[in-house]
């Protein structure tokens, strides 16, 4: 077992707060640094998914996790931030300024469905997103003359200060960029007041009212900040791909983003880089897993959603604090070996509340 | 009354509120002084708890208004009243549960805070002064109130006792001038209920804030209140002295009925 001696208030504003994190995560960031360097091509693409996803994650991660506001749409801001990207640097609007302006156009839409919010909760927003994402998939097939229809439309290479970033190893470094920068905001956020307004929000919102904590304001700040975040990563997405149509943006991403914060963790940044990791490895895996498979299962088109739904589920029933909170335990039982008790995180059944708002 | 009107705290004025076709308070009348610990009793449906959620505006009255240093508090929105220094704690305890003692205290001061979004985004010295601010107001409140242990623990975790308690510091982090405690020792054990009248006292002498509270045990009541409002089916009954509110015919008559009723079940038995 460790103790942490604190002397200050300032040590726990730090972004790592343990003695030994910050090595750690500066390895991690060498390690990251150089893996173009030893590891294949297809490993860096594979790679540079993980960090665009990751970034769609801390979007819902901070929306959903933290403010507690339920999305099944988020896949449209996903595409509002692409097509914006795609549109805006094809009418020659360098890379950054486009960028900026396409998750600022998602933070806009986000604004306009975090209206609803204020009114509805729960398993209602959860609904109203559904239906936006169904209306932003449409506009973008039929909104011919700005995104292509159905047909798709294509996305350059970004240029950055002259060069054009078309190898897998430049375009993995833009968005390790892009991630690093979202991390250190959204953490930032999150030891300030307006990431604790949040979690307030997320727990009890009478008790943050009474707490002078302004719902509305904060809620569609959460929608805006939410959207922005995916919208960034739709943005590296459509570039990413080099091509963009409006069916990648439906109600299956919208799922997977789901999936992404659910099985990495509500409620932790981790959470999301370990979410959007198991997101890119999994259709991998089922890959290999079809060589051993019976035909008659590793040929049925459905496999992939089959098994992210079991995956899903389970994760619901047997670990609801995702992979991170799975981690934490593992940490938890080295640290304090051999005095790990059986419940040791097991939740207390809540108390009757009071009165709630409507 | 011998107080001038700058003595008055808040003022409730004839406020009547109506669900549907009950009347949960009808009329009610009282004045809070500067510095004083008033305490509403009444046994339950009295229209105690109501009175509470029309001063934090959760809902709106039918009738009457709340008078706030001379201002109307009716016209603010809920968000506001914190930051006009009313702060609350809940009957049942709403406490965020997924977060830290630490943190729960640390949004009590989120109406102190001197950073905004992109201030907060970036970092800047100014939220991190604000952090700081935050934290001292946190750590003077742990410090009164004995809390050091469980500075660090999640709220879902913690016992019944120690939860109210946070939630009376989460209030007092807000740096009040007037505290609402709802049943501050409901659930709690008689010695938990002993270092909740020694806190209550300590709030008002120590740090100055006035309290309304609303209380069930008549011990705890009579040992730290100046004043008591006794009501009934949202009606005032009597108001007073905890001894003269004590010893009302009609106080005792809503507690345990009339003489004539406790005859009739004497001879019953």
């Amino acid at each position: 077992m460790r103790f942490l001696f604190k002397t200050d208030y300032r040590q726990d504003l730090r972004l790592a707060r343990q003695p030994g994190q910050r090595l750690w995560y500066a390895l991690l960031l060498a390690c990251l640094l150089v893996a173009p360097g030893w590891a294949g091509s297809y490993w860096i693409a594979q790679l540079g998914f993980v960090l665009v996803y990751a970034i769609a994650g801390l979007g819902l991660m901070v929306l959903s996790g933290y403010t507690g506001l339920l999305s099944i749409g988020h896949a449209a801001f996903l595409g509002v931030g692409a097509y914006a990207q795609a549109w805006l640097t094809s009418r020659g609007v360098p890379f950054v300024p486009a960028l900026l302006l396409s998750a600022a156009l998602s933070a806009l839409a986000g604004v306009v469905v975090g209206l609803p919010a204020l009114r509805v909760k729960g398993i209602y927003l959860a609904i109203a997103t559904l239906a936006f994402g169904f209306i932003v998939e449409e506009v973008l097939a039929r909104w011919e003359s700005v995104t292509g229809g159905n047909a798709g439309l294509a996305v350059g290479a970004p240029q950055v200060a002259g060069y054009t970033l078309d190898s897998p190893a430049a375009f993995y470094y833009l968005s390790l960029a892009v991630c690093v920068l979202a991390t250190l905001g959204v953490l930032n956020l999150l030891r300030g007041a307006t990431g604790r307004a949040f979690i307030a929000i997320r727990d009890s919102e009478i008790s943050a009212q009474s707490m002078g904590i302004h719902l509305a304001r904060y809620k569609t700040l959460s929608f805006a900040l939410s959207a922005a975040l995916v919208g960034l990563a739709g943005a590296l997405y459509a570039h990413k791909l080099r091509y963009i149509s409006p069916e990648q943006f439906g109600i299956g991403q919208s799922v997977d983003l789901l999936l992404l914060v659910v099985v990495g963790g509500l409620g932790s940044v981790h959470g999301a880089f370990l979410g959007a990791a198991f997101l890119i490895v999994m259709p991998q895996l089922i890959v290999l897993a079809k060589d051993w498979l019976p035909p008659a299962v590793a040929q049925a088109s459905g496999l992939q959603a089959l098994v992210y739904g079991l995956v899903l589920m389970a994760f619901v029933l047997f670990e609801p604090m995702g992979l991170y909170g799975r981690w934490c335990k593992v940490r938890t039982y080295l640290e304090l070996f051999p005095f790990y008790r059986q419940g040791m995180f097991r939740r207390q059944k809540a108390f009757q509340r009071s009165e709630r708002l409507k | 009354m011998s107080h001038s009107q700058s003595d008055t705290l808040l003022s409730v004025r004839e406020l009547t509120v109506r669900f549907g076709g009950v009347l949960a308070l009808d009329g009610v009348s009282f004045d809070v002084r500067r510095g004083e610990v008033f305490t509403l009793i009444g046994p339950n449906g009295a229209g105690k708890t109501t009175v509470f959620n029309l001063i934090s505006r959760i809902y709106p009255p039918t009738g009457g208004e709340i008078l706030w240093l001379g201002e109307p508090l009716t016209r603010m929105p809920p968000h506001a009243i914190a930051a006009q220094g009313i702060a609350r704690t809940f009957q049942n305890i709403e406490l965020f549960e997924h977060a830290t003692v630490l943190q729960n205290l640390l949004i009590g001061h989120h109406t102190h805070r001197a950073a905004g979004f992109w201030a907060d985004l970036l970092f800047t010295p100014a939220a991190r002064r604000s952090a700081l601010a935050a934290r001292r107001k946190a750590e003077e409140m742990i410090e009164l109130l004995d809390l050091q242990a469980h500075r660090d623990a999640l709220v879902a975790g913690l016992p019944y006792g120690v939860r109210k308690v946070v939630e009376l510091a989460r209030a007092l982090c807000s740096g009040p001038r007037l505290l609402l405690l709802d049943e501050p020792s409901s659930g709690l054990n008689v010695e938990e209920t002993e270092d909740m009248a020694w806190w209550i006292r300590d709030i008002r002498s120590e740090l100055g804030i006035t309290v309304l509270m609303v209380e069930h045990d008549m011990s705890l009541v009579s040992r730290v209140s100046d004043r008591v409002l006794a009501m009934n089916q949202g009606q005032v009954l009597a108001q007073g002295t905890p001894a003269e509110v004590q010893a009302h015919a009609g106080v005792i008559e809503a507690y345990l009925g009339t003489v004539d009723d406790v005859a009739s079940l004497r001879r019953a038995a």
